[in-house]
């Protein structure tokens, strides 16, 4: 309890810094369905063009490369083709490459403009988008929805709450076939849909993906972004006040105040804001942008063109609410891009990652060559005093066919490697085992374990040569 | 406790601790009850379908018909069914012509690991590598031969190669002149070696005879290894291998596998062991 003697208007101050941030600490826990007014503009229609990327997902697998699908997944067999490019699991580090590539993106589009992969290329945001849009055409306005959704169950209702619901889960499905095609040829996978006969593994994931869709875009919807989604979070720590993000001119529209009519515009007391809460209505994710940059803002604009429509039909300049940094909206110096130690830094990783890829899809090897040295025992001394280390050589082939190779090697003099006297046939797409001996007489060796290379190469004069080196050891004794 | 509720309409239970942490009387939420419906669901329909419940010797059934020893039987059947053209092919194959068969081979080489880990490892080590008072299996040294019959033979008979024990018949010095003959690699030189009668067995040139299965004296590899070598050689010398008479003789028993393995069994340990780099 407080003491009652403590200065009075120190207290109300007190009270007041309080009551200020609580005020503004409108958690969205989903107890709400937010039911977001649609409208027309400039940000509106980059938000469906972005989103329209996503149509690429849906029918890029029917693109076709000869005689297969011209990106496929293809996991039975472990190959994985895009266009004219077959990569199999040994390149994969190439994976992690273009993994870090598009996180470094991520990173460095966040860091110039705020979430926009959140407002504008999400499937989260672009799935719900598609999902409230079927929702206005069938339910009406946001007001209207509300009612609807408060209204006692008789058979309008429930007729277009069905259809909805129904469109909603086919949606899903599609989603769910869609990405399964991309492991599976897409065209066959409607087929065997069709038919009845998708596989059981196929099966779950349509399923899995059909009812994760429908739930997180008709019912998570801005919850996802809120409390599931990791990557909201990450972009937070990436933001700064050079960041562009969707901001609200405060400078410029306090005192909020509603229009008076008839009040000449010269008497105005108030800032630009006229408080019409447009900017919260259009909200995908309720918030209020006149807080500030906060969690639930996933920066998709859509507030910018509500705020210029009213600005512009009270004759004010438009962009109260903006693409703007902090820096700029205060009035600070605003650092050019290509003096932000940032800009530099994810553009080189990013650069990095390019060049590797680009490295790796041109030098793929045709063939590839793995030494394993035995390591129980790691040498054989022989009678005559030699010493016989044994190897397993793991020969990949990528080629398209079968192929013969030819084994040898070269490291400590004198060497000898026994089961190479004839060729070795690699099946193709496969890795082909294949053990020799190598046998050195023990006066060649002057250390414990010396360099020996081992080297294959394609038999056949007439085609293409294909070869292979790979660097393991030779063993002898302590010494 | 207090005697009139300071929080009315709440719903709380009137137990207050601490002034103000009370127990409210709320039901659990939806998804708790719907969870916990499910559970009971799922224990009913468990016990229905998978064997449970301990009644008399065996538990009940189930309507599945499921046993965790059925499943392994039915992977068991698949992995045979993959094996059986092969096992099929090499029933009527002899060892040597298993080895021309490159397929088979591999076949074989990764059947038979299986089996010379189980049988064959514990004495002479997983990769064949020996011991100290094991052969071993990786070089080019063998006792009685390392042609893949003379090894399929030794698996099936064993081996029990003999010496006899000298200390009773030879002098101190006449031992150490022995023990260097035999350490310098060799040992025919020595008058001892045939004196004593150490050619009988190990033979005029010193290589062993790989009928009797004695020793080659001539080579880098000693049958009985040690950290102190020379003890080692001075200690067989003295005792011998498998000698009856005496007390501290070297054990060196290769059992017999004839009875404990099949015939396809041996055939294929006999390509292995021939494969691990000393075949001949």
């Amino acid at each position: 309890m407080m003491s009652s003697n403590t200065d009075s208007s120190s207290t109300d101050k007190a009270l007041d810094d309080i009551y200020e941030d609580y005020e503004h600490w409108e958690l969205n826990t989903g107890d709400e369905t937010i039911h977001a007014k649609r409208i027309s503009g400039f940000w509106r229609n980059i938000k469906w063009l972005t989103g329209s990327l996503w149509i690429l997902y849906f029918l890029g697998y029917f693109i076709r490369w000869g005689d297969r699908q011209a990106v496929f997944f293809d996991i039975g067999n472990r190959q994985f083709h895009i266009f004219n490019f077959t990569i199999l699991p040994q390149d994969f580090w190439m994976l992690s490459l273009l993994l870090l590539f598009f996180a470094l993106l991520l990173a460095a589009s966040t860091a110039l403009f705020g979430r926009v992969y959140c407002g504008f290329f999400c499937f989260q945001t672009i799935w719900t988008d598609v999902y409230t849009w079927i929702e206005e055409k069938l339910e009406g306005n946001p007001a209207k929805r509300r009612k609807l959704d408060k209204a006692k169950m008789d058979f309008t209702k429930f007729r277009v709450k069905f259809i909805k619901h129904t469109l909603w889960l086919i949606i899903g499905f599609v989603t769910g076939v869609s990405f399964v095609a991309w492991f599976y040829d897409g065209i066959q996978l409607w087929k065997d849909i069709f038919t009845f006969q998708v596989g059981s593994t196929a099966a779950i994931t349509i399923a899995m993906f059909t009812v994760g869709t429908y739930v997180l875009a008709g019912f998570l919807r801005e919850q996802t972004c809120f409390w599931l989604c990791p990557y909201a979070r990450i972009q937070s720590v990436m933001i700064d006040a050079t960041s562009a993000v969707v901001t609200y001119d405060f400078h410029r529209g306090e005192p909020r105040g509603r229009v008076k009519k008839g009040q000449p515009e010269a008497e105005r007391t108030t800032g630009d804001c006229v408080d019409c809460k447009q900017c919260i209505a259009v909200c995908p994710t309720g918030v209020d942008i006149r807080h500030g940059s906060q969690e639930g803002c996933i920066n998709c604009a859509l507030c910018i063109d509500a705020c210029d429509a009213v600005m512009e039909k009270l004759n004010r300049p438009t962009g109260l609410i903006r693409y703007e940094s902090l820096d700029e909206i205060d009035g600070k110096e605003v650092r050019p891009l290509l003096k932000r130690p940032r800009v530099w830094i994810y553009s080189a990783i990013m650069t990095l990652a390019l060049a590797g890829i680009a490295y790796g899809l041109s030098t793929i090897d045709a063939i590839e060559l793995k030494v394993l040295h035995d390591r129980q025992p790691l040498f054989v001394l022989q009678s005559d005093g030699a010493i016989q280390n044994k190897y397993m050589l793991k020969i990949l082939n990528k080629i398209d066919r079968d192929v013969s190779v030819n084994i040898s090697a070269t490291g400590p003099d004198g060497l000898k490697i026994i089961g190479a006297d004839k060729p070795v046939k690699a099946r193709h797409g496969n890795i082909t085992p294949h053990t020799v001996f190598v046998r050195v007489p023990s006066e060649n060796l002057n250390a414990e374990t010396m360099p020996i290379v081992f080297h294959i190469v394609t038999t056949g004069s007439g085609e293409e040569q294909f070869s292979s080196d790979r660097e393991s050891v030779f063993i002898g004794p302590r010494r | 406790m207090a005697d009139k509720n300071p929080f009315p309409g709440e719903n709380n239970t009137g137990h207050i601790w601490d002034d103000n942490i009370r127990e409210l009387d709320n039901p659990p939420p939806g998804w708790w009850m719907i969870s916990l419906w499910a559970s009971i669901a799922f224990f009913f329909g468990y016990i229905l379908l998978y064997p449970s419940l301990p009644i008399g010797n065996e538990p009940t059934k189930g309507l599945l018909d499921w046993t965790s020893i059925g499943e392994y039987q039915r992977g068991l059947d698949v992995v045979n069914e993959v094996r059986a053209p092969f096992e099929e092919k090499i029933k009527g194959l002899t060892a040597k012509q298993i080895l021309e068969d490159d397929g088979l081979t591999t076949y074989t080489l990764a059947s038979a690991k299986v089996l010379f880990g189980d049988f064959c490892a514990p004495c002479h080590g997983g990769g064949g590598q020996g011991g100290p008072e094991y052969p071993v299996l990786v070089d080019d040294n063998w006792l009685y031969g390392g042609a893949v019959e003379t090894i399929e033979q030794t698996i099936t008979n064993g081996r029990k190669g003999v010496m006899t024990a000298n200390a009773n018949i030879l002098k101190p010095e006449e031992t150490d002149a022995l023990v260097k003959a035999v350490m310098s690699g060799d040992p025919v030189k020595e008058p001892l070696y045939m004196a004593k009668g150490c050619v009988g067995c190990h033979g005029p040139d010193g290589k062993g005879m790989q009928v009797l299965g004695s020793a080659n004296l001539t080579d880098k590899i000693w049958r009985f290894t040690a950290a102190d070598q020379e003890q080692s050689v001075r200690d067989t010398i003295m005792h011998g291998v498998n000698f009856a008479g005496d007390a501290k003789t070297r054990e060196a028993i290769m059992p017999v596998f004839g009875d404990r393995l099949s015939k396809d069994e041996i055939k294929k340990l006999a390509v292995y062991v021939y494969k691990l780099g000393g075949g001949q």
